[in-house]
Order: C-alpha cells, then structure tokens, then sequence
C-alpha cells in the first residue's frame, strides 16, 4: 500500500466517527423528516407516499406562506438590528477597555444567557407590558399620556431575541476584533488613513467574519425559535415554527409538520449560501 | 485474594440481582401526565404508602402523548392521563387496558362525571374521569361589566376591543364560538364549520393576543388584558390569592366543560402497582390534592373529595354551583380526523389574519 493510500485511510478512519455522529445524528433524522414530508395522512393515520401535496399546501395557502414570510422578516429584522447593536459594543469592549478589563465586561455580556430562555421571555412581558417598566416610566416622564402597546406585538418578539442575540453577536464580533493586529489600523493612519477610512477599509472586512458568523447564528436560531413569538408576541402573528407545533400538538398531522420543517431548513440554506463567502474555515 | 468459587458466584448473583426485574420495577411507576400530576402534594402520599416512587413526564397534547406511547417499549409505561374525549383514541391505538369498574368509585361521582361514553369501549372500562372544569370566560371583575360578560355577544361589541386574550387552543375557543352562534358542540360538523369562520374571525380582531396557560394567567394578572376567552377556574383559581378581583362564569350562551381522564397503559409491568395508583387519584384523598395541585385547579371528579376541601377551596371552585354549571355547560367538541384538520385550519387562518 502506498503512503497516500495509508494517509487516505488514516484520514477515513479519523474522520470515521465526526461522519458516523453526523449520520445517525442528522442525516438520517433528516431523511427520514424528508421521507415523512411527502407522506399523508389518512385518518388519524400516517400513509406513506410520495405526495407533494403538503409542499403545495404551504406555497398556496395564505396562513402558511404567510407564516413562511413572518418568520424571515422578523429574523431579518433580528440579525440587522443585532448587528448594529453588537458591532459598537464588541467594539467598546475590544478597543476601549483596558485588557484586564475586557473578561469582567464579556461576562457582563454572557450574563443574561444564564438565565433560562423562557423565563426571561416572561420577565420580559412584565417589563414590556401595559403596567411594566417600559410604559411605567415614559409616563412618569409625562412623555406619553396613554401605556404602548408594546407586549403581544412582533416589537415585543424583535426586542426579546435582540436582547438575546446582541450577546451572541458580540462575542463573535469581539473574537475577530480583538485578534486583528493594531499594526494594520496604525499602517493605514502613517499612510494618512483618517479614522472613518481605516475603519471602512481595514477593520470592518477583516472583522467581516465575525460579523457573519454571529450574523448567520443569529438568523438561524431566531427563525427555529417558537418561544419567543409565543410568549411576547402573544401569537399576534404566526412564524412558520408555531405553525409546525400547532400540527403535532393534538392532530398529529407530522407529514405536514415535517414539510414545514423541511422549508424552514430550505430558508436556512439559503442563508448559508448567502453567508457561505465568509464562513469559510480557510479564512479564519 | 478473591476464592474462585466466589468469582465464579459473583456473575450469577449480578444476574440473580438483575432478575429481581419485576420486583425491583415494582418499586417505580412510570406516569404520562399533565402537569397537575407533578406535584409532590400529590404524588407522596402514594408514594409513602406503597414505598415506590412515581416517576411523572408531562406532555402537551394528544398527539404528542400517544406519540410518546408508539416510540416506547412495551411497558415503559404505566398510567396515561388524557383528555377525557381522547380516550377512544388511545383506546383505537390500543394504549389503555382494560380496568375492573367495580375497583372504581363512579357512583360517588358527580352527575354525568362517569363519562361512559368516553372511558368505556363495548361495557369495558379504559379509563376514568378524575378531574373537570370549564373553559368560559374569565375576567378582572373590577375593570368589566360582569353583566356584559354574562353575554358573549358583548365580546365583539366593541366595547372591550383590545382589552380581551384567547387561550390558544381551538377545540374549546371554537366550540364557544359555536355556542355563540347557538350550535351545541356535537353539532358542529364540515357543513356548519363556515359559519363559524367569521364570528372567530371577529372576536381574533377584538383580542389583544392569543396565548398559552402561562402567558394568558401573566396577561390577565398584570392587567394586560381584562378578558380571557376561553379561561375558567383552572386560569383564575392559583392567581386569586393575589388578585381576589379575578372571576369566571359562564355566560348565557353556554360554555365548554373539559375533564381528563386517567387509566393504565397497556403492557404495564406494573399493572396491580398502576391500578393502585389510579384508585388513588380518584380516592377522596388523591381528589383533594389533585383539585388544588399546585399547577392547575379543577373540580374533583369524586364529590366525596368535598369533605377533604376546605371552605375556602371549595368556594374558589365554585362548588355549590356544580349542579347548574354541569346542566349549563358542554363538553368538548369530539371532532373525527377530517373535522379536526378543518378546525385546526381555521385556527390557523384566525392566527395569521
């Protein structure tokens, strides 16, 4: 046997159990979720075969489409407001605090995730509600004389998971900030680069990955999330998860809920091709 | 140094030790419940006095249980609690064993509360009722007319336009609106199911939000809204030590009654151990706890369970009035697959619009 062919083997048999992981873990979850999509159902009961019908159901009735659709437009609005929230902050942290100072302040920055998700959700319908903080201070300022209707609105979604994916997002941000070199943004400056010109064209592509990365994270796990909507939306909307849960909760119907299923992960795809050019291992 | 007799022994006691199977699972029960079940109130006193433990998992909804039941093995279960109208279900599905009726007390059950209809399959018992409630309307008395809630037409007036919640599930907001609109809930069917669209279609545009136990108990404790379409005592009753202003009727029109029922799943290992377990839950004893279970209250099946309750208690569940809330309320609409899809595509329509 050759060398290459021992180093072939060698290769398959480290990477034999990530692959074996991977199938039992997800291909075949997701093949069978695939198989079941195209399945109906016949009574109570789940008939196998091979009928586009529940794709075609979500691409022509309104309800679904347009769960399909809220659930991209509040994930967009998610990851862009995140982005513009955690880029300063991870900027602040990485640039401004002293060294010794940066772990406390990302610890401050990872503290909400140590509470749970759905309790947070619903301290968060306190503070966002007609009595909560948010309205019992404007009006105390006489800035508005009757409460916002803030909570069971998609504001009230978009600032539940923004509170939460800032934190992501600065982490990811601070990671690919704080590893650039300082000589690069002070080789621009020497060759007369004003602060904005530096930023633009040294520190914001090479941060890019970062951003992305924190970015895609973001998009991905804000689009799967049924918490959130549930809770502080107080269902004002359907997203595509919600949707999917209402099937399995008391009917069953699974082909339908693994049609959707099969969507959401489609929308993710696409994010990834999207997101592709900067996720690239090589480039880290 | 070990002698080798006794090496040669120490396999055959790790499998006499193993053997011990049934006996050694006959010290824990396996229970698919609802959350009312998890409370320690109610599950030590059994566990004391038959030294097992119980070992509760709750689910949220049919399908998901009797999902949970198909992926299991034979007897990782022993005691399934359902809602009442979905016992055929798991009966059709072959889940529930059959349970000597004799060793249940039904007769001291209040009127109606058997519900043979439900629990039995050709004079065979499944399982049995052992707690009940209603889905109405729940309300903060102090910021609504109570007279107008009396009336479900009021609802959609427009005079509380904003100020109402929907609890999310459909069989019982949808069969209130079928009430409403003066079809009995075993009347709803394919045909009549239109008509129903843009009455529900009208109270979704009044509400403020459409949630869940938790979120519509938050909403309706924080003032958030005044309304819950839907709630009962089981919404109000943990929240009224704190706002004893929170009340529930049931309004002219009708409202919804639901019950869950308990019984042993089939090819429990523990099947005498699980039969045990629900004579308890329908003791008097085991009826007081579960009444006033620290996640949900809801009238005992078993009215003996009355002299375990306190004034109090009893007072929060309405108890002198069971008699005309029983004659007054309905049960749940019992949709076949068909029916159930078309309602759950209404719902969905009402969410989205």
């Amino acid at each position: 046997m050759g060398l290459a062919a021992r180093e072939a083997r060698l290769g398959w048999g480290l990477a034999a159990p990530a692959l074996a992981w991977t199938g039992a873990f997800f291909v075949l979850p997701f093949a069978v979720m695939l198989a079941l999509s195209f399945a109906r159902m016949e009574g109570r009961a789940v008939v196998p075969a091979l009928d586009p019908g529940n794709y075609l159901r979500i691409a022509t009735e309104p309800a679904m489409a347009g769960a399909l659709a809220n659930s991209i437009e509040i994930a967009l609005t998610v990851t862009l407001i995140s982005v513009l929230l955690a880029y300063p902050l991870a900027a602040i942290v990485a640039f401004l605090v002293p060294r010794r100072w940066q772990r406390l302040a990302l610890v401050l920055a990872v503290l909400p995730f140590w509470t749970s998700y759905v309790v947070r959700s619903y301290a968060w319908l306190l503070v966002l509600g007609q009595k909560g903080i948010v309205n019992g201070t404007l009006e105390g300022l006489h800035l508005i004389s009757a409460p916002l209707e803030i909570a069971a609105t998609r504001s009230a979604t978009v600032i539940g998971f923004v509170h939460f994916f800032t934190m992501l997002l600065t982490l990811t941000i601070y990671a690919s900030l704080v590893q650039m070199p300082p000589n690069y943004a002070r080789a621009a400056a020497d060759l007369g680069a004003g602060r904005w010109a530096i930023f633009r064209h040294v520190i914001l592509p090479l941060s890019l990955p970062g951003v992305v990365t924190g970015a895609f994270l973001t998009f991905v796990l804000c689009i799967g999330d049924y918490i959130t909507p549930q809770i502080l939306g107080g269902n004002a909307e359907l997203t595509l998860p919600q949707l999917i849960m209402l099937q399995l909760g008391r009917s069953g119907n699974f082909p339908l809920a693994s049609a959707l299923a099969v969507a959401l992960m489609g929308v993710v795809a696409l994010a990834y091709a999207a997101a592709f050019r900067w996720l690239r291992i090589d480039r880290t | 140094m070990i002698p080798r007799t006794r090496i040669e022994v120490l396999p055959l006691a790790a499998v006499a030790v193993l053997s011990l199977g049934p006996s050694a699972g006959a010290a824990e029960l396996n229970a698919l419940v609802w959350c009312d079940h998890t409370d320690p109130a109610l599950l030590e006193p059994f566990e004391t006095a038959h030294g097992v433990t119980v070992n509760v998992k709750e689910y949220e909804g049919t399908a998901a249980g009797l999902t949970l039941l198909q992926q299991s093995q034979p007897g990782d279960w022993d005691v399934l609690v359902i809602d009442a109208v979905d016992v055929g279900r798991a009966v059709d599905a072959g889940f529930l064993a059959e349970m000597p009726a004799e060793a249940l007390p039904t007769a001291d059950f209040f009127p109606g509360l058997a519900m043979e209809e439900n629990n039995t399959r050709d004079g065979r018992t499944y399982a049995v009722t052992e707690k009940f409630g209603y889905n109405t309307i729940a309300f903060d008395r102090t910021k609504v007319d109570p007279a107008d809630m009396e009336d479900m037409a009021s609802l959609t007036s427009g005079k509380y336009d904003g100020r109402i919640g929907i609890y999310d599930y459909y069989l019982p907001v949808i069969g209130l609106v079928a009430l409403g609109q003066g079809i009995a809930t075993a009347d709803i069917t394919a045909e009549n199911l239109g008509s129903l669209r843009a009455p529900l279609a009208a109270l979704r545009k009044a509400a403020r939000q459409v949630s869940d136990v938790v979120a519509s108990q938050t909403a309706l404790a924080t003032g958030e809204v005044d309304i819950i379409v839907g709630g009962g005592e089981w919404l109000t009753a943990v929240l009224m030590q704190d706002n004893p202003n929170l009340d529930w009727t049931i309004p002219r029109q009708g409202g919804l009654r639901w019950a869950q029922s308990i019984g042993v799943v089939a090819g429990s290992r523990n099947p005498d151990l699980a039969l045990e377990f629900v004579k308890y839950i329908v003791s008097p004893e085991g009826q007081a706890r579960l009444a006033t279970s620290s996640c949900y209250w809801g009238m005992p099946a078993n009215a003996r369970a009355g002299d375990l309750l306190t004034d109090e208690q009893k007072a929060v569940l309405r108890w002198d009035r069971q008699p005309e809330y029983l004659a007054r309320a309905q049960l749940y609409p019992i949709p076949d697959a068909a029916l159930d899809s078309a309602m759950q595509d209404m719902w969905t329509e009402m969410l989205n619009q």
